[in-house]
């Protein structure tokens, strides 16, 4: 089984109990404009270019067979359109101008990576933890993962916004001992706005997890101009709190670190101006949850 | 903190440090006056007449009393070790960092007394007239340092026996000796008596001081007109009649009493890593529980007096040294060590209430003397754990952590008894030893990446441009990277040899000329071996050479292999090319091997396995030789901040490093090359066998965003006993931003007060030399992920 992965984060303490290790899986139904990991939405390879470290030695435009590297006034311009995500060129790059995000591999290669730490899980209570992306875009795999992980005694995380048929998402949580579940807005035609994708399933499927009896703690990222508003986050709580079985709500807070990302891959930003919520916006939040669930927390 | 507390702690921090002649004044006019003497005898009577004449110099409000110098930081030389010149004496004066203010005075006493007398005297000339011109080549050439020219011979922590025992009560032991000499069988008898006498001699000497500050206790109590100040002064007079003569009666007179012998060890003579009271919860807690029990002192005022107690520590500068390295920044810290927690000797769990409490005086201390850590045994709770992550967290190095167990297992290899091993702890940075029962001496820094550059330039030194080492082959030639490693194996052999037939006159010398009978007293079984400390009297003998650059030599053959022999991308010649002209030019070449070699500290096991090919030999070449006073030489892995200087003298090297940049810190990995993680660099670390160590050392730099909440206290104390479970030895951390650090270069009078983790010991930043700050924020910060 292979799949398509886009980073494995060691020492990974806001995704889940203890210390853990988090393998992104590269793909999303979604296009949230706040994402801070935009490599992670396309399902493909993608080259990401940091021109400031380039030496301008020209290995790349050399090894490339595809012709996607032009020389132009000293510099090396790669074109998107024309390059076939080979890696070559990276393999090359020196100065690690140049990266190829999105790397094949096995689901041994995978749980060799995770095996790694064991150690650090065992004394911590901690484990693997699955994100994306949308890790339920690669369901087969992830299900080959996680049942990997619970072969070997590993205690499973996932960190899904949900988006997913009702029989995957059964087939795969019987090996998954927590879900951090992302939820956004309950206004779904804000949803279809900002995401691209309805929340009714996304709804459903939570409601699915609280019937099967899941452990679930549930997330939402605070994006000013979305869902900020006390009405969106109290219409939030009172779904959660509904479900019975969702002891825990973490506010994660929209913030700017990923600007940088969309530059390398190419990609327009579209939250420019955007300003990072405020302490007292934060702690306005925390007390219109308060009352729907027992626990709520700002960060993961 | 109390009012009385928090002035002493000011005046401490305040206090500038000086040089005060009189020691040497004293210890000269000993020397000239005395006649024909055995060495001890001479020694003794040395350390009689400073104990006789010194000043006394009492402070007000403090609980316990005793001062090295006149003043309060007020430091001694040593010139029978080395001989400040004018000219050092001026740097001293005015570095500007860690300066000493000497006044004319002392510079005149100097010009005209002291370097006269001493010229052609001291044990520093003796160490280099009698060391062989390869030695001076190596040492020349920085690949490695030594020890004992400037200072002498310590390295030993004192155990519980002064808490059992007064001075008298080794008088006794020593007058037994003396009774039972066997003149008609034992050729060694004489020399047994002149020891035994000379230490019955300092044995008076430290009661004759102890009664010298009762004497002015006494008599400002008398004079003292607040009731309250008159009654401790009465107390602390009477503590000072009891102890160290008799063995303590309560805490107040533990404190009391450790502290005069501390004292005495450092006046004695320099010796390394000043002195230590070791297990400090353990040796206290009979008298804490004592006291309680008796209701004669509350917690509250034994955290006072611990608090006082750590004052005294930093009212001594470690003594400054002379030439080259007066000129180099240094460091006030003179690694005095206070142990937590750890085991009892019957190997049950030793943390108990005055644990805490220690841990607490440390967090609201909060000096850099004396240093602190805590021993972590699996049998230890984890609240102990928490509560010292909870200071660490606080961002200025202290407590480090250690590893119980392991220390306990590497003394057992060594062949130490299970209940001497769980008695021991660490002391210096990391240095493992048999509390009260070992002399176990750092000898040398020892430059591991040097050694390859040797190897790779056929045994010519290229910054030299001396032949120092051996003809091992010319690179060039090798046809496989085997063949490289047999290479730098020789080159190995080579140095040992060099460094261990030095050492082994040297230790000579210390044993003849310059024994120390008062430190003789305290370390198990001088005294019944009739043997000096500095001859091989302790119980346990062994000498350490310390491995530095360990992360920087493996990515070097990392690099080597990897490119030279196997990807064939680079060839040797191509290499050593690059190396000669610095990459200049050759930027693409040196970014291949730092970007494109498997390097360590990553969890990988190509570059790790390297890591473990250059200490096993380290460890074959050394570990096991036997050194002249009975015991054996070992190694340690540990560089203080020798990496700056080893870095200083050594060219490029082939994982990409340019020339004179600093080595690799400790047993870390080289500064930016681990990027997975902490618990990757901790696996890395890890695949070291500690057990055959005296001690490694690892630092690891955390954002402070990381440690803010209770869940960063149990992730920090998750990593550390992760990194136990895999045998590492010792583990401390940074918690600090590059940001800040970077800050306080530009803005030193804003961060006077700025404490960092070097290695092995805490210092105030803006004291560190710059290449040194820039290495720190160098180390790779370990951030959360999310």
């Amino acid at each position: 089984m292979k799949g398509l992965v886009f980073n494995i984060q060691r020492f990974s303490v806001n995704d889940g109990p203890g210390i853990r290790t988090t393998v992104f899986l590269k793909g999303c139904p979604m296009h949230c404009p706040w994402c801070h990991n935009p490599e992670s939405i396309s399902p493909d390879r993608q080259i990401v270019l940091r021109g400031e470290r380039c030496l301008r030695c020209g290995d790349c435009y050399a090894i490339c067979k595809n012709h996607a590297i032009r020389k132009q006034d000293g510099e090396y311009v790669t074109q998107r359109a024309v390059c076939k995500e080979c890696g070559e060129c990276v393999e090359v790059c020196v100065a690690e101008a140049r990266e190829i995000v999105g790397r094949e591999m096995t689901t041994e290669d995978v749980i060799r990576e995770i095996e790694k730490d064991r150690i650090f899980f065992e004394q911590s209570g901690g484990g693997a933890s699955f994100s994306g992306g949308e890790p339920f875009l690669q369901h087969e795999f992830l299900l080959s993962l996680v049942k990997a992980c619970k072969e070997r005694g590993i205690h499973t995380v996932v960190d899904t916004a949900g988006y997913t048929s009702p029989d995957v998402l059964q087939r795969i949580s019987q090996f998954v001992d927590l879900f951090l579940y992302d939820l956004k807005t309950m206004d779904n035609t804000q949803h279809q706005e900002f995401t691209g994708v309805s929340n009714r399933i996304i709804l459903e499927n939570l409601q699915h997890l609280a019937e099967w009896g899941h452990k679930v703690i549930v997330r939402i990222p605070v994006i000013p101009g979305v869902n900020e508003d006390s009405e969106s986050v109290r219409r939030i709580g009172s779904f959660v709190g509904a479900l019975g079985n969702v002891e825990e709500i973490h506010l994660l807070p929209y913030h700017q670190t990923g600007i940088e990302k969309y530059r390398r891959l190419g990609m327009d930003y579209r939250m420019n101006g955007t300003s990072v919520p405020t302490q007292g916006d934060l702690d306005r939040l925390v007390g219109e949850l308060k009352g729907h669930v027992a626990a709520v927390s700002i960060g993961g | 903190m109390t009012e009385r507390v928090r002035k002493l702690r000011e005046q401490s921090l305040n206090a500038v440090p000086s040089l005060s002649p009189e020691r040497a004044l004293l210890v000269m006019q000993t020397y000239r006056d005395t006649g024909l003497h055995s060495a001890p005898m001479r020694r003794a009577l040395t350390f009689k007449r400073i104990m006789e004449e010194k000043a006394i110099c009492v402070n007000d409000g403090e609980l316990i009393v005793g001062e090295r110098g006149p003043a309060p930081k007020a430091t001694y030389t040593y010139p029978e070790i080395c001989c400040h010149s004018l000219e050092d004496l001026d740097i001293l004066n005015n570095r500007e960092k860690v300066r000493f203010r000497v006044d004319d005075e002392m510079k005149k006493t100097y010009q005209e007394v002291l370097i006269p007398f001493w010229r052609g005297k001291t044990i520093r000339e003796k160490i280099f007239s009698e060391m062989t011109d390869e030695w001076k080549a190596a040492y020349e050439a920085g690949v490695f340092t030594e020890f004992m020219e400037q200072r002498a011979p310590g390295h030993t922590v004192l155990d519980d026996k002064i808490y059992r025992k007064g001075m008298l009560d080794f008088k006794r032991e020593i007058e037994d000796g003396l009774r039972s000499l066997d003149f008609h069988n034992d050729p060694e008898a004489y020399r047994k008596q002149e020891e035994l006498k000379a230490m019955s001699v300092c044995a008076d000497a430290i009661m004759t001081l102890a009664n010298r500050y009762a004497d002015v206790v006494g008599e400002l109590a008398r004079k003292e007109r607040d009731p309250a100040r008159k009654k401790e002064l009465e107390i602390i007079e009477k503590n000072c009649r009891r102890v160290p003569a008799h063995a303590p009666a309560n805490f107040w007179e533990a404190l009391q009493s450790y502290w005069f012998v501390h004292l005495g060890v450092i006046t004695e003579l320099n010796p390394w890593d000043a002195f230590n009271p070791g297990r400090l919860d353990q040796h206290l807690y009979p008298f804490y529980k004592q006291v309680l029990e008796e209701g004669t002192v509350t917690p509250e005022k034994a955290r006072e007096l611990l608090q006082c107690f750590w004052i005294k520590f930093n009212n001594q500068p470690a003594p400054p040294k002379v030439g080259v390295t007066a000129a180099e920044s240094s460091t006030y810290t003179d690694f005095a060590n206070i142990n937590t927690g750890g085991l009892r000797p019957d190997g049950t769990d030793g943390v108990n209430e005055l644990t805490y409490l220690v841990l607490d005086v440390i967090d609201e201390m909060r000096l850099v003397q004396p240093s602190s850590n805590i021993q972590l045994s699996k049998k230890n709770p984890d609240e102990f754990l928490k509560h010292a992550c909870r200071v660490i967290r606080k961002g200025w190095g202290q407590p480090s952590v250690f590893n119980a167990d392991a220390i306990v297992d590497e003394l057992l290899r060594q062949g130490k008894s299970v209940e001497d091993a769980r008695n021991g702890g660490a002391s210096g940075c990391v240095e493992t030893g048999a509390f009260g029962k070992e002399s176990y001496i750092l000898t040398g820094y020892f430059n591991l990446p040097k050694v390859l550059e040797v190897t790779l330039n056929n045994g010519v030194d290229p910054r030299t441009r001396k032949k120092i080492g051996a003809e091992t082959g010319e690179p060039a030639d090798f046809t496989s990277f085997d063949d490289l490693v047999l290479a730098f194996k020789r080159q190995l052999r080579h140095f040992v040899d060099i460094k261990i037939r030095g050492n082994n006159v040297i230790e000579r010398l210390y044993a003849e000329y310059m024994p120390v009978p008062f430190l003789s007293i305290l370390i198990d079984d001088c005294i019944a071996k009739g043997k000096d400390y500095n001859a091989g009297g302790a119980r346990y003998n062994t000498d350490y050479i310390q491995g530095v650059g360990i992360g920087t030599v493996t990515d070097c053959l990392a690099a080597t292999k990897f490119h030279v022999f196997e990807k064939k991308n680079v060839s040797m010649s191509d290499l050593l090319r690059a190396l000669n002209a610095n990459f200049e030019g050759l930027e693409k070449t040196r970014l291949l091997l730092v970007n494109k070699t498997p390097r360590y500290g990553n969890d990988d096991d190509y570059a790790d396995s390297l890591m473990s090919i250059v200490f096993d030999a380290f460890y074959d070449e050394i570990d096991g030789r036997r050194n002249t006073k009975g015991g054996f030489y070992r190694i340690n892995m540990l560089p203080t901040t020798c990496h700056i200087y080893f870095g200083s003298v050594t060219g490029a090297t082939p994982d990409g490093r340019k020339a004179w940049m600093p080595l690799s810190e400790g047993i870390s990995p080289v500064q930016g090359a681990d990027r997975h993680g902490p618990t990757a660099v901790l696996k890395s670390a890890g695949k070291m066998d500690h057990v055959r160590t005296g001690g490694t050392l690892l630092n690891q730099k955390f954002s402070p965003q990381l440690l803010e909440s209770e869940k960063g206290i149990d992730n920090l104390s998750y990593l550390i006993r992760s990194y136990f479970r895999m045998g590492g030895h010792h583990i401390q951390f940074n918690v600090i931003t590059a940001q800040t650090l970077r800050s306080a270069q530009q803005h030193p009078e804003q961060y006077r007060d700025l404490i960092v983790r070097v290695a092995g010991y805490s210092d105030y930043f803006c004291d560190l030399s710059t290449i040194l700050q820039d290495e720190i924020i160098a180390r790779t910060e370990h951030q959360g992920f999310s």
